[in-house]
């Protein structure tokens, strides 16, 4: 691990500019991620600027609409037992809960978990080529051991997966990301926040330099009607990445007509993969099996698996159809 | 003979260390503190093959804190060394990736990784070849299969019977690599002194570290001691010194320091030795009775080109079941990848999940109960050498599980039991593991003021040896067992054969025995005023007991119910039961730890271990536990083992057959049979992942 | 153990632990020596941290670990080192009350921190009730996960007290009383890896002390 230097941020502000001052300074959380990519040579910083006390950071506030907006150094376990939003976006705390291990999440930031990178093992390990790590190396992923890559908006430079469970659920939450950067404050809706490899992989999102996550939004709470879930499969039972899952949030009438579904897939894509077309499918009629496969199927047909992942194709389709009925049972 | 028994053995004694372990007092090789001690951090090869050309290390020598960069060119001789693999930086060769290429010294372990990425290599790189496959051009046929059984044999007629055969299979079961992992990764703190050097080291057997290092360094054994009083795990890793000693033992030599090393977990995926990948192909033969007629084995397994070892896979296929015509053979390609080595039960653990699968798949085949089936096969002698079994308790130990497991009603057709989401299913299969001992010493003391005390150069590496030995030693000496203190784990201790083969406690046992036994005849005749002691060896007992014409093994069986998502394919083990018969057992509380270990690790081979070798770069690629999945907690629910009472006077003194190693034989193939009875798919490659098993269930079922 | 005659160490005596560099190599500061490109020296930092009811100051290296600090600095080797990278648990320790991997937590991060550490569960001679419990049970082998099991399970069942849920936990939404079943054990100790496969004791170790 290379020498760095160790800076506390007390605001938000002051983190912006501490990291004005020193170019190669990356902003730490709850360091699960960035002191394990150090640690691998993956991020080599030289300035750490500590971002988990800026004061009013690590509240959840709640809004006159009865939305939420999360301080970016929210732990990942607070996030996930707060009774508002196990209430109110089950799915969200349930996402939170199947990822990483207890105490991984007492660790973890929500601005953090955000920007976790791809667990590749061509990405973590720096004697290899990757893209994302090291732009124009290569991606020997498309041709290596991919079983567990992506099979829809990957790239010839990448096929990495975004390990976060949490961004999921927010990307089938619809919330809204808050960054302070040197050219002020913004707001970046997610899924939109993350990006697809295209010829540059070595960007996970759209924040520019410097911009740090202060905080994410979610919006009024659906209606008592809506009916959220988190699934994920994993290689074994528990503390492992996904091979796939499911967020989805289904709002039915009281005639089981869907007036609103959302559904977004983890572990396919270099982003959270919002599943609209499976959305449209299912919009204006109950769910039936046969329309839970046939909205899976709009889906899954645009999947472009590679020569080895082709199974989650499958899982994604069945994962997708079997929480609808779950859902609407 | 036998012990006489005033209790000890047979109690379930809580483990002697255990206090000092849940406080954190147990003391592992890395944590001995030592003044002025600098740390190593190893450089490896990241070609599979070629040679270092040029080791750029002037500037990372100006890193402030950094003392010096061995690598080939200034790293000392070595005097003797038998195992490739320990010829630590003596060529500029690199025959896998990973290889130890160098290493880096520094005061601190901070600056040590630092100044290892700094270190700028050169080499002359080759093409390699690391991929193991049935049609590959360089497969032989090798003298000998691990330790030192014959590579091939033939009885009767196999070809001829098996084409004859009215009821048979054909199928090739494939095991990828697979890790060790202990959970102390391998670790040593060389101390070198002007007359020797001592090793704080993490090992299964300190003796076979100091001879290794004594021969490599060119010193007396009595120049070379090993402490290790606590190992955080092995399995077969620490069997034999890695090279990462050899490499703590030249930095301390160079720098005039102490040194600490310890191997990454990355580190350990190329460095500390795997389970060879096995392509098997089993062809069974049998008549309408299910009475098999032919078993032909036929394994194929790799080996590195700096070393050969050839895993016994076919080995239980030897004497498992009866069969007048029989052939098992072992192929070996020698690729460019690290050096396969022991991994729990090798030979048994792939073998017997081919074996077990192929018995599952005859049964099917037949239409018989699979248990009848291994019933009506259990042979009288042992089908290999005609002796007899000292003990064989198979058929006992099927019967005992199946009535306690519910196997009896069972519904055997495939794929019809489904709850909600859940297809169920339940398998059995055999295990077994042979019961050998070797000689070792021991010295048992008696002072007046302090009690028994026993010392043999003993490892426990969680199995309980330490506990065992002391209720062994006590029965011995007709004391309760506050009374012993039995210290293993220093090669300065009388010498003792290594926590390997299961043989641990069998051979450490009958020197404690003896030594214990020669200690009370001095006291009835010197009384117990003044300090004795005596030392005693059992090379003459273990000759005699291996020259028995005596089958000894032991056998056990085992249930698995799984359940199959049919959306997802995820596999779930809701309960799991093992029966054992294996001589008597020392101690039920630490006895049963090893048996549920072992099928917790046979789970997680079935379910979920493999090293993905990586064909472009020629190393493990998933080399770290979060790309290695083993179990955890979650994945072992209802998980029980038991066991038989068995009577057998054969194996050692204690009548006790080794434990460690069979719980894990014949888990994967009873796991692989109940996801086949759960769904109707047979996976006949480990391990069984979702990717194998979603979309198998047709869309219309579900 | 009777290790008594452990050797005496050759070459010059430091003076104590905490002092590994030479004087003068690093500031912390701004004028930072660069000799080569990546030939950066160490930088020190001072921290402060109470570690099972000790208060102790020290100046380390940035990028030292709690972990290597309890370990390598202050001879507590209770914490193991596993993996170093939060993918066995071997580490856990309690930081402020909270369990958490020590190897990916920075101790400069954490300065002013009260840590707990498997040599502070005990009371004196009284082992914690989740240490009688792993004993009587055997639910460990080797040992070497078993301290992080151990600080694990002690901030596992503090969560469960707190009323946090689980992935398993049914009725998420439903605040109240956890009910502590084998499935919520098993799946809140998930970050806590036993390769000696000792689960099965290990459970019902944790479900007794805790009743």
């Amino acid at each position: 691990m290379r020498p760095f230097r160790f800076e506390r941020a007390t605001d938000a502000q002051q983190a912006v500019a501490l990291l004005g001052d020193a170019p190669d300074a990356r902003y730490l959380g709850g360091g699960t991620n960035l002191v394990d990519l150090m640690r691998l040579g993956v991020e080599t910083p030289g300035t750490l600027i500590d971002v988990t006390r800026l004061v009013g950071y690590d509240r959840i506030d709640e809004g006159d609409d009865g939305g939420l907006r999360i301080g970016a150094a929210v732990r990942n376990s607070d996030l996930a037992a707060d009774p508002r939003v196990r209430e109110r976006y089950p799915v969200l705390a349930e996402a939170v809960l199947h990822g990483a291990s207890g105490q991984l999440r007492n660790l973890a930031t929500v601005g953090g978990n955000l920007l976790q990178r791809t667990r590749c093992a061509y990405f973590t390990d720096v004697t290899k080529p990757c893209n994302k790590r090291a732009l124009g190396t290569g991606c020997p992923a498309r041709e290596g051991r991919h079983h567990n890559h992506a099979i829809f908006g990957h790239s010839e430079h990448c096929v990495a997966t975004h390990p976060s469970d949490m961004a999921v659920a927010l990307a089938a939450l619809g919330a809204t990301v808050h960054a302070l950067g040197p050219a002020g404050a913004r707001t970046i809706p997610i899924p939109g926040f993350y990006r697809l490899p295209e010829d540059a992989p070595h960007r996970d999102t759209l924040l520019e330099p410097g911009e740090l996550i202060t905080a994410v939004e979610l919006g009024p709470p659906p209606g008592r009607q809506t009916r959220q879930r988190y699934r994920k499969v994993r290689e074994r039972r528990s503390f492992a990445f996904a091979l796939a899952s499911v967020a989805a949030v289904l709002d039915l009438e009281s005639s089981g007509t869907v007036s609103d579904v959302r559904i977004a897939l983890g572990g396919v894509a270099h982003m959270p993969w919002r599943a609209t077309r499976a959305e449209v499918a299912l919009r204006g009629a109950p769910v039936t099996p046969e329309r839970a496969t046939e909205a899976a199927q709009a889906e899954l047909e645009y999947a472009q698996p590679l020569r080895d992942n082709s199974y989650k194709v499958e899982l994604a389709h069945n994962l997708i159809a079997a929480t609808l009925m779950e859902l609407a049972a | 003979m036998s012990v006489t028994v005033t209790g000890a053995i047979g109690a379930a004694v809580d483990r002697v260390e255990g206090r000092a372990k849940v406080t954190g007092q147990a003391k592992y090789a890395y944590e001995y503190r030592q003044d002025a001690v600098a740390y190593a951090a190893i450089l490896q090869s990241t070609v599979a093959k070629g040679a270092v050309r040029t080791v750029e290390a002037a500037s990372v020598l100006e890193l402030p804190g950094v003392h010096a960069v061995l690598w080939h060119d200034n790293a000392p001789r070595l005097h003797e060394v038998s195992d490739g693999e320990l010829e630590v930086l003596q060529s500029d060769r690199v025959s896998y990736r990973g290889q130890i290429i160098g290493a880096v010294i520094a005061d601190s372990y901070e600056t040590a990784r630092q100044a290892e990425r700094l270190v700028r290599i050169e080499y002359a790189q080759e093409p390699h070849d690391v991929l193991l496959r049935a049609d590959h051009p360089k497969l032989y046929t090798p003298e000998k299969v691990n330790p030192n059984y014959p590579a091939v044999t033939e009885d009767g007629d196999f070809d001829s019977a098996f084409a004859a055969a009215e009821v048979k299979i054909d199928c090739t079961y494939e095991t990828p690599a697979e890790h060790n992992n202990p959970m102390e990764p391998h670790a040593t703190l060389a101390i070198w002194e002007e007359n020797g050097v001592t090793l704080f080291d993490s090992n299964q057997g300190v003796v076979n570290v100091k001879t290794t290092v004594a021969r490599a360094f060119g010193l007396e054994p009595d120049q070379v001691r090993v402490v290790s009083p606590h190992v955080g795990g092995g399995f077969g890793s620490k069997g034999t010194p890695r090279p990462h000693v050899i490499l703590a033992v030249m930095a301390a030599q160079a720098l005039g320091r102490p040194v600490k090393l310890a191997v990454t977990r990355q580190q350990m995926f190329a460095l500390t030795g795997y389970r060879t990948p096995t392509i098997q192909r089993m062809r069974l033969g049998a008549d309408r009775d299910g009475r098999l007629t032919a078993i032909g084995h036929e394994a194929i397994l790799q080996s590195s080109t700096v070393r050969e070892f050839a895993e016994q896979a076919a080995l239980p296929s030897r004497m498992m079941y009866e069969a007048p015509h029989r052939r098992t053979t072992h192929r070996l390609a020698r690729l460019d990848v690290p050096t396969p080595s022991w991994m729990r039960a090798p030979g048994e653990t792939p073998g017997m999940y081919a074996l077990e699968s192929a018995m599952d798949e005859l049964a099917i085949a037949g239409g018989i109960d699979p248990i009848e089936l291994r019933v009506r096969n259990d042979p009288e002698v042992d089908p290999e050498t005609g002796h007899r079994f000292s003990s064989r308790n198979l058929v006992a130990c099927l019967r005992e599980g199946a009535e306690r497991f519910g196997w009896n009603s069972r519904d055997s057709r495939p794929g019809v039991h489904r709850e909600g989401r859940w297809l169920i299913g339940t398998g059995v299969a055999a295990s077994t593991y042979p019961a050998r001992r070797q000689p070792s010493s021991a010295r048992a003391s008696y002072e007046p003021d302090h009690g028994y005390k026993i010392q043999i150069a003993a490892a426990d590496i969680g199995t309980g040896a330490r506990t065992a030995l002391t209720q062994i030693a006590a029965d011995a000496l007709e004391v309760p067992v506050e009374e012993v203190e039995v210290q293993i784990g220093d090669s300065s201790f009388p010498e003792a054969f290594l926590a390997g083969g299961s043989m641990g406690n069998s051979s450490w046992g009958s020197a404690v025995v003896k030594a214990c036994r020669e200690l009370r005849a001095r006291m009835a005749e010197e009384g117990s005023e003044v300090p004795l002691w005596v030392e005693v060896d059992t090379k003459a007992e273990a000759a005699a007991a291996s020259a028995e014409p005596l089958a000894k093994h032991g056998f056990g069986a085992q249930f698995i119910e799984a359940r199959v998502d049919v959306d997802t394919g995820e596999v779930h083990v809701p309960r799991a039961l093992g029966v054992f018969a294996v001589g008597r057992i020392i101690n039920p509380k630490t006895a049963r730890s090893q048996f549920i270990g072992g099928m917790t690790m046979g789970i997680g081979m079935a379910l979920h271990e493999e090293s993905l070798i990586d064909l472009e770069f020629g190393d493990y690629l998933n080399h770290d536990l979060a790309g290695y999945h083993v179990p955890t907690n979650p994945d072992i629910e209802q998980l029980e083992a038991i066991w038989l009472e068995e009577d057998d006077p054969h194996v050692n003194p204690m009548g006790a057959k080794g434990i460690g190693e069979i719980g894990i034989v014949g888990t994967a193939a009873a796991v692989a049979n109940a996801v086949h009875h759960a769904t109707g798919i047979r996976v006949r490659d480990l391990p069984i992942r979702p990717d194998k098993l979603v979309g198998a269930v047709p869309r219309g079922n579900r | 153990m009777p290790i008594t005659d452990i050797p005496r160490p050759l070459g010059k005596k430091l003076q104590d632990g905490r002092s590994f560099f030479p004087s003068g190599v690093a500031d912390g500061g701004a004028g930072r020596v660069r000799l080569v490109p990546g030939i950066e020296p160490p930088i020190l930092a001072d921290v402060r941290l109470r570690i099972n009811g000790t208060e102790h100051q020290l100046t380390i290296d940035t990028r030292t670990s709690l972990l290597d600090l309890l370990r390598e600095h202050l001879d507590l080797t209770g914490a193991k080192k596993g993996c170093d990278h939060g993918q066995c648990g071997a580490c856990t320790i309690l930081i402020d009350g909270r369990r958490a991997n020590a190897c990916l937590a920075l101790a400069v991060a954490h300065n002013g921190a009260e840590i707990v550490s498997v040599e502070g569960l005990a009371d004196g001679d009284i082992l914690h009730p989740l240490q009688r419990a792993f004993i009587e049970h055997d639910a460990f082998q080797c040992g070497y996960c078993t301290p992080g099991q151990l600080c694990s399970a002690v901030g596992m069942l503090d969560e469960v007290r707190d009323g946090w849920p689980s992935a398993v936990t049914p009725l998420l939404a439903a605040e109240g009383e956890i009910e502590l079943t084998a499935a919520e054990i098993r799946e809140r100790m998930n970050g806590n890896l036993c390769r000696c496969g000792a689960y099965a004791n290990i459970v019902p170790a944790i479900g007794d002390a805790a009743a």
